[in-house]
């Protein structure tokens, strides 16, 4: 089952026909992910990668039956389309896009809760590296075949990082159910808590690793989650040890501002609430491994 | 993106936020000549820099007479102004800001901030201002009055009121407290800011709200619709190295220690600096060659982190999605070629066309130091410093 996105989910690109969306729609497709379109205001009747375009999302969604959009669409218009997507009906949207301004999202998230929960629509991202359920689809801009399919699920604000994870357990014969970014921004559509959710209810997901990083408060909040109510084990990572308080680490939302909010005082949250921490980046896989094997033999 | 005081409460103003008289200057004659344009019999002299905790840093003088302005000035043009928010080298001052003083019976604390809990814009208030908010924080924690805006309906009048009540005001200062409140939120929100701060908001003997001093901050990734906005950004007061690495494409923020990072992604650039760290160096700086980084952005980037002369080896870092790994090593080889380079470079590569980035790395006949792992890497890297005399 993973999350989010399997083999059958029906999946539209908005903002297929751009150079940069068309590169990773070609690489969706050639993946086996079932893109049956893609939106592009003003190309409604052309197709691209032997998909059709439409004008809208209301009409790609009511043409194919789509049920997840990937948003490629520039900074100063994502969060429109966004929203359009929520409107049209789409059930979750992955936004790659990096740099959407802070009241956009502001806007965007009071907008995505004017609608009741049976149709309420996911958003993962923006500026996040997208969602990958391993051998089965993918949305977004990950390279695919680092990920061995398998049954730890994977959640982390950083992509690179998150390709990183994926590569330590997969040199150790660990897969992966599904991946998740949730991105690198102050404001997100989901949070660390929200991701870890889905995976407890999968029953295809054994285990989770979760990358964070110093910034925002996710992190402790996902703490306090993992220590109430989730039955699957968990292990950590945050980084930006060696960050100096005060100063934005490439990520906009990468910046300590607050108590809490550093990687030591992170670490510190996550360990009281019950989560194995990998002490450094280069032992995320081993640390998933040992926690794998314990559980086994117990 | 930071501005300047003055500005800030040129803005704020605009909006409707009471602010003292004052004139900008670019020399001490101007100031002199600003303290006598403003008439009166006292003055502040404020240096400008995007800094705070300028008055314990010397940057700000009461002052009684014109030529006491004027001398004072001349104290502060050209010099490095160095706070506690500032690193060793300070900031530059390069204009000053002369103000008709305030006569102040109360100094509060108002501040506007992104929530990121509630994701929504937050009012933070106090009855007692003038120090630093986290020192507020810390010192005088029940003091802090705090209020979220819903962005569908904005900052409503009953909220403003309630506040201002909170704070313990009373008769017209009411209504001069809400249309402060009002004024702020308008500014924030029209203008796309990401902060809003007055440090001190004072009453003043006559009973009246006066915004002392004004901190604006903007969100970059608005910039786009706020030309007016981008065109207040003063290079002067940036670190230039992270400036013109911003200019190419490259995120960077400059450090202490003495391995130049080159990393992909914000996450493995942290994970690698700390990575570094953990195996007994110290990091150089932070740097993000961004997603499609093409051979000669990453020469870019390698001047970037050489233009630190603290640095004795370079940690090259991919994990290729969106980049390309032999584009990146077809980078590494030109840099070091093209600038000469002798100090040991480190490079791990891994992710898209990566057995064709090792092939050239191996095949480029210099002196590159290949590793597979991120620990390999970090190790080679602390390895590879010249070893200093202890």
């Amino acid at each position: 089952m993973a999350i989010l996105i399997t083999e059958k989910t029906r999946v539209i690109v908005q903002g297929m026909s751009g150079r940069i969306g068309g590169f990773h729609a070609a690489d969706m497709i050639r993946y086996g992910t079932n893109v049956v379109g893609g939106v592009t205001p003003g190309k409604g009747g052309e197709s691209t990668l032997d998909r059709p375009l439409f004008n809208t999302v209301r009409e790609a969604v009511e043409a194919t039956g789509a049920e997840a959009s990937l948003v490629f669409v520039p900074p100063p218009f994502a969060a429109d389309a966004i929203m359009e997507a929520a409107d049209a009906g789409i059930k979750t949207a992955v936004c790659v896009t990096d740099g959407i301004p802070s009241q956009d999202m502001m806007r965007l998230k009071r907008f995505l809760r004017r609608y009741p929960a049976d149709r309420k629509m996911r958003l993962i991202g923006p500026n996040c590296a997208g969602v990958i359920s391993p051998g089965k689809g993918f949305m977004g801009i990950m390279p695919p075949h680092i990920y061995r399919p398998g049954r730890v699920g994977i959640v982390g604000r950083s992509g690179t990082l998150g390709y990183e994870a994926a590569s330590q357990m997969d040199a150790l014969g660990i897969g992966v159910s599904t991946s998740v970014g949730i991105g690198g921004d102050p404001i997100n559509g989901s949070s660390f808590k929200d991701i870890l959710q889905l995976f407890e209810a999968d029953p295809e997901t054994d285990a989770v690793m979760m990358i964070g990083e110093i910034g925002g408060p996710q992190e402790a909040e996902a703490a306090e989650y993992v220590r109430d109510h989730m039955t699957k084990p968990v292990v950590a990572y945050i980084a930006g040890l060696s960050a100096p308080k005060g100063r934005k680490m490439g990520h906009a939302g990468a910046i300590i501002s607050a108590f809490g909010e550093s990687a030591q005082e992170k670490v510190e949250i996550l360990a009281a609430a019950g989560i194995t921490v990998a002490p450094n980046p280069s032992s995320m896989g081993e640390t998933m491994a040992r926690m794998l094997a314990a559980r086994k033999a117990a | 993106m930071d501005i300047h005081e003055y500005q800030a409460k040129e803005i704020l103003a605009r909006f409707g936020v009471p602010v003292p008289r004052g004139g900008l200057a670019y020399s001490p004659e101007q100031a002199g000549y600003r303290a006598r344009e403003l008439g009166g019999s006292a003055w502040v002299v404020k240096a400008q820099i995007h800094s705070g905790g300028r008055g314990a840093a010397g940057g700000v003088k009461f002052c009684r007479t014109a030529d006491e302005v004027h001398s004072f000035a001349a104290t502060l043009f050209g010099k490095q102004l160095v706070t506690k928010q500032t690193d060793a080298n300070g900031k530059g001052v390069y204009r000053v800001w002369v103000e008709a003083a305030s006569d102040i019976a109360q100094e509060m604390y108002l501040g506007f901030v992104l929530d990121r809990k509630s994701e929504r814009i937050m009012i933070v208030a106090s009855a007692h201002g003038g120090m630093e908010i986290e020192d507020l924080a810390e010192n005088d924690p029940t003091s802090l009055r705090r209020m979220t805006i819903d962005p569908a309906v904005g900052l409503t009048e009953f909220q403003a009121r309630e506040l201002a009540f909170q704070l313990g005001l009373k008769g017209g200062q009411i209504a001069q407290m809400v249309t402060t409140l009002r004024a702020c939120y308008r500014a924030y929100r029209d203008l796309d800011a990401v902060m809003v701060e007055i440090n001190p908001l004072v009453i003043t003997r006559s009973g009246d709200l006066v915004a002392l001093d004004a901190k604006m901050s903007f969100d970059t990734n608005a910039l786009f619709r706020q030309p007016q906005i981008a065109e207040l950004r003063d290079r002067s007061q940036e670190d230039p190295r992270e400036s013109t690495a911003g200019d190419h494409g490259l995120s960077y923020v400059g450090l202490e220690g003495d391995i130049g990072c080159l990393i992909n992604g914000a996450g493995l650039a942290m994970a690698t600096m700390d990575m570094i760290k953990l195996a007994g160096g110290e990091p150089a700086n932070f740097l993000d060659i961004g997603g499609g980084a093409s051979p000669e952005r990453v020469v870019r980037a390698f001047q970037t982190v050489l233009a630190d002369g603290n640095v004795s080896v370079i940690l090259v870092n991919i994990f290729a999605g969106i980049n390309r790994c032999d584009w990146v090593a077809e980078g590494v080889v030109q840099a070091y070629r093209q600038l000469g380079l002798t100090l040991p470079v480190v490079v791990r590569l891994a992710g898209t066309n990566v057995a064709e980035g090792k092939a050239i790395i191996a095949n480029s006949g210099l002196p590159l130091i290949s590793a597979d792992t991120l620990a390999e890497a970090a190790a080679a890297a602390v390895a590879a410093r010249p070893q200093l005399a202890a």
